[in-house]
């Protein structure tokens, strides 16, 4: 594995910031983007998170890491939250979470699952569930940066009502020349799919993603049983270790 | 005290006195990794030790497995607040391995298959605190949590304890790691939340 400086690697020290929410936009019935305006921010790649911090009345406080949404915008910071039913930050902020409210965060975090504007190697990117949030910042920073590398999205999502910026992917495949989007529904498939629903295969990820001799960069962000599962086949299909990024987050992180 | 969140209250938790400052206990086994899972041949396994002068201690699976082996029972805790309390390992003392090693370095950067790095004072490997585990809670180590064999360095965040070790290279100076170098902190103490850069 490399080693590369990145905003957020080496620097003096990892600040609290205080932000502040700008704006909501319901992603789903139970997930939401929030935008923070977050003053001094110093910019990210996209593929890094932030981390969050809640303080209550009393004093006590709990953090969670977020993939950071979109690339970088200024001061502004989009982040979407997925609402896990007994959690204790996330249905906070997805549903208690106000305009105007003041939280922390930090970041950015983390070196190594990034996509940089600058890179021009094939991309195939793979998400389960949230693990759309991130690889969503590098559809964004692609279009961004009106870069042509080639980009190969697999979204895995229980059901269409599941699936996060359903709208915008399906303006950026009309748009955007050289992004593919393909899909996998795990438990209710839109009407007129062809197949029952079922758990991404290893004939997706090869109808769906590069021949390994391309040696595309290929990232791949979900629960950990996901990552885990599309992992190994991209090694089946001959897809070099070095070059399959992973980034898991469960309810636990893990 | 930070910044009021208007409305957050949180979950209050019962505190744990074996909990580090900002993590949360769970039950089962999180699994985080930079890349893909590698699996690798025993036949064909090996753990070197260089050190500062260039000699190498090498060790096969067979050999490895002749060593006398110690069944650790620790408390393990993630960077991304996770804690797994009382978790049982077996595996060979950094003691043993470093006995017969003529050094006088202070640094060590442990290396895995598949590329993975990370920096430790070598101070922190010997006295009992560090071991290259081969089983956990009773079974082989599974190839997703390191195995045939990874790091146990317990006392430090859990990044440290390097899976699918391969071996390490023993350094006057301190050399950053994987995550070192992507922002993360260099020594990595839970107790102390040392998570990133300058905390
Ligand atoms: C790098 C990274 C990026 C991430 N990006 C995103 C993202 O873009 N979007 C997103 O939605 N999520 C993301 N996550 C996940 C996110 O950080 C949180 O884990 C998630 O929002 C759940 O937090 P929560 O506080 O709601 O749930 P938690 O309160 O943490 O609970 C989650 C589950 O763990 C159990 N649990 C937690 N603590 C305890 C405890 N003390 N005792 C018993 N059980 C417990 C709960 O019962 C529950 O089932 C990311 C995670 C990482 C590590």
């Amino acid at each position: 594995m490399a080693r590369a400086a990145v905003p957020g690697g080496l620097s003096p020290r990892l600040a609290w910031r205080v932000g502040r929410l700008v704006e909501i936009r319901d992603e789903t019935p139970t997930a939401r983007t929030l935008v923070l305006e977050v003053a001094g921010w110093p910019g990210h790649l996209a593929g890094q998170h932030v981390d969050v911090r809640l303080t209550a009345q009393d004093g006590y406080q709990a953090s969670r890491s977020y993939s950071l949404a979109a690339p970088q915008d200024g001061e502004r910071v989009e982040m979407t939250v997925q609402r896990v039913p007994d959690g204790e930050v996330s249905p906070y902020l997805v549903q208690t979470y106000r305009i105007g409210d003041p939280v922390e965060v930090r970041g950015p975090v983390g070196g190594w699952f990034v996509w940089r504007p600058t890179d021009t190697a094939p991309v195939l990117l793979v998400a389960g569930g949230s693990g759309i949030v991130p690889l969503m910042a590098m559809v964004r920073a692609r279009r961004a940066a009106c870069s042509r590398v080639p980009f190969r999205l697999i979204c895995s999502a229980r059901a269409p009502d599941d699936l996060f910026y359903a709208d915008e992917l399906r303006r950026r495949v009309r748009d955007d020349a050289g992004l593919d989007v393909a899909y996998v529904w795990t438990r209710q498939a839109p009407p007129q799919w062809p197949g029952p629903p079922r758990r991404i295969s290893v004939a997706d990820v090869n109808t769906h993603g590069w021949p390994s001799d391309l040696a595309p960069v290929c990232y791949v962000c979900g629960p950990t049983g996901f990552v885990e599962a599309v992992a190994d086949i991209l090694v089946a299909l001959g897809h070099d270790p070095r070059r399959i990024r992973t980034e898991r987050f469960g309810p636990t992180g893990g | 005290m930070g910044i009021v969140t208007p409305g957050f209250q949180g979950r209050r938790r019962t505190t744990q006195p074996a909990l580090p400052p900002g993590q949360y206990l769970v039950e089962d086994f999180p699994v985080l990794s930079a890349g893909p899972t590698p699996r690798v041949d025993l036949d064909h396994w090996e753990f070197v030790i260089a050190t500062e002068t260039g000699a190498e201690h090498r060790w096969t699976w067979p050999q490895l497995m002749a060593l006398p082996s110690e069944d650790p029972t620790v408390d393990i805790h993630c960077v991304t607040r996770w804690s797994k309390l009382g978790t049982t390992w077996r595996g060979v003392s950094l003691d043993t391995l470093l006995a017969d090693v003529e050094t006088t370095a202070d640094y060590a950067l442990v290396r895995s298959y598949g590329g993975y790095t990370t920096n430790l004072p070598l101070a922190d490997l010997r006295d009992g605190q560090a071991w290259i585990a081969y089983r956990f809670d009773g079974a082989d180590l599974a190839p997703e949590h390191g195995g045939p064999a990874r790091m146990i360095v317990p006392h430090l965040y859990f990044w440290k304890s390097a899976k699918w070790v391969r071996g390490m290279r023993l350094l006057r100076e301190d050399e950053p790691g994987f995550w070192e170098t992507a922002g993360y902190h260099d020594y990595g103490d839970p107790w102390r939340e040392q998570r990133y850069q300058g905390d």
